[in-house]
């Protein structure tokens, strides 16, 4: 392979509009929880647990966690395009990373509906 | 008046060291190139670009005091003792204040800087209403003097890459020009996560401007019309 440099690979957009609307998710995410541990009268085990046992509060954790894989995926790989020049280096981190972030999603459901 | 300024002569140096100079006048409104001028004529070896002198032509961009701007409208009095100078970062250095801007045309150029119109030549000029011509504002002032290019960190990792600040303003100086009609090709020749998407909003391009231009707020805009094409 000729050693040139070679741009072009039309994508992008996609990354830059869900590292937007994930970031919102997460701000959200994080208001609605903080809310709800002021309004708890009293707090221990018993309402940290409580919290959880909805299935509700279980499916919009697990939508922030997405929204904070999907948000660290984009994050990093931009990290990783900077300053890992050697394209072979910087595809193996890039699946390293992808692999790490699928198995967070799997043990987030493992945790969040106590599997 | 105190000064400390980048030297470098490749043919001599062996590596690159900062000189200082000492200039018996008074501010007053005196602008940093006044100075400059002055101090060649103690040390004719002294290399930097000038030309127009007024803020037109953009060859004595350089890092004043750790930011990027114009000698020839920095005024003297504005600038803390001593007054560092060093060439505009990210570039290589050919002398002294003088950089090799090459990478930063090439960018330049990658956007195709002109009107593409395939419509046959009017007997006049391509006309454009007083609204329309209203959108180039804030972005035809560009001077490409290469300070929030060269003031950009996505810039500096990747220059072979990245557009970077100046060469987006200008691609968004062409999209918003209505008698160009190459905005789809355009709009896919930066769709590109190298090209246009290194951008993080950093904003250091808007600060440092010297003709106060916002090249962030194009970049968001040529973002605004790719989503709306997509979606």
């Amino acid at each position: 392979m000729v050693n040139r440099i070679v741009t072009g690979a039309h994508y992008g957009l996609r990354d830059w509009l869900v590292q937007r609307v994930t970031a919102v998710v997460m701000a959200l995410y994080a208001v609605v929880v903080v809310v709800i541990l002021l309004l708890q009268p009293s707090f221990g085990y018993d309402t940290w647990a409580g919290l959880f046992s909805g299935n509700l509060m279980r499916t919009f954790s697990m939508l922030f966690l997405l929204s904070l894989f999907y948000h660290a995926w984009i994050g990093v790989r931009d990290i990783v395009m900077d300053y890992i020049k050697p394209a072979s280096i910087r595809l193996t981190i890039h699946v390293l990373v992808i692999l790490a972030l699928v198995l967070y999603v799997i043990w987030s459901v493992q945790i969040l509906w106590g599997l | 008046m105190k000064f400390k300024i980048y030297r470098y002569n490749p043919d001599v140096d062996s590596a690159p060291y900062m000189q200082d100079f000492e200039l018996n006048m008074e501010s007053g409104d005196a602008m940093l190139l006044d100075a400059l001028m002055m101090l060649r004529k103690q040390d004719d070896s002294l290399g930097f670009r000038k030309s127009c002198r007024e803020g037109v032509c953009g060859s004595d961009a350089m890092n004043i005091n750790g930011r990027n701007g114009l000698a020839c409208i920095t005024s003297l009095s504005s600038l803390k003792q001593p007054i560092e100078i060093r060439p505009l970062p990210g570039l290589p250095v050919i002398r002294d204040l003088i950089v090799d801007m090459t990478q930063f045309f090439k960018q330049y150029h990658s956007i195709k800087p002109y009107l593409v119109n395939n419509d046959p030549p009017p007997e006049t000029e391509r006309l454009q209403s007083p609204k329309d011509r209203l959108e180039l504002d804030g972005l035809y002032e560009c001077i490409l003097c290469g300070c929030c290019t060269t003031s950009c960190p996505s810039f500096w990792w990747n220059p072979d890459k990245f557009v970077g600040p100046a060469g987006l303003l200008q691609a968004y100086r062409f999209i918003a020009d209505t008698r160009d009609q190459d905005t789809a090709a355009r709009l896919d020749n930066l769709e590109d996560p190298y090209r246009l998407f290194r951008c993080h909003t950093i904003m250091n391009c808007a600060d440092v401007c010297p003709k106060e231009l916002n090249p962030t707020e194009a970049i968001g805009k040529i973002k605004d019309m790719m989503v709306k094409r997509a979606v």
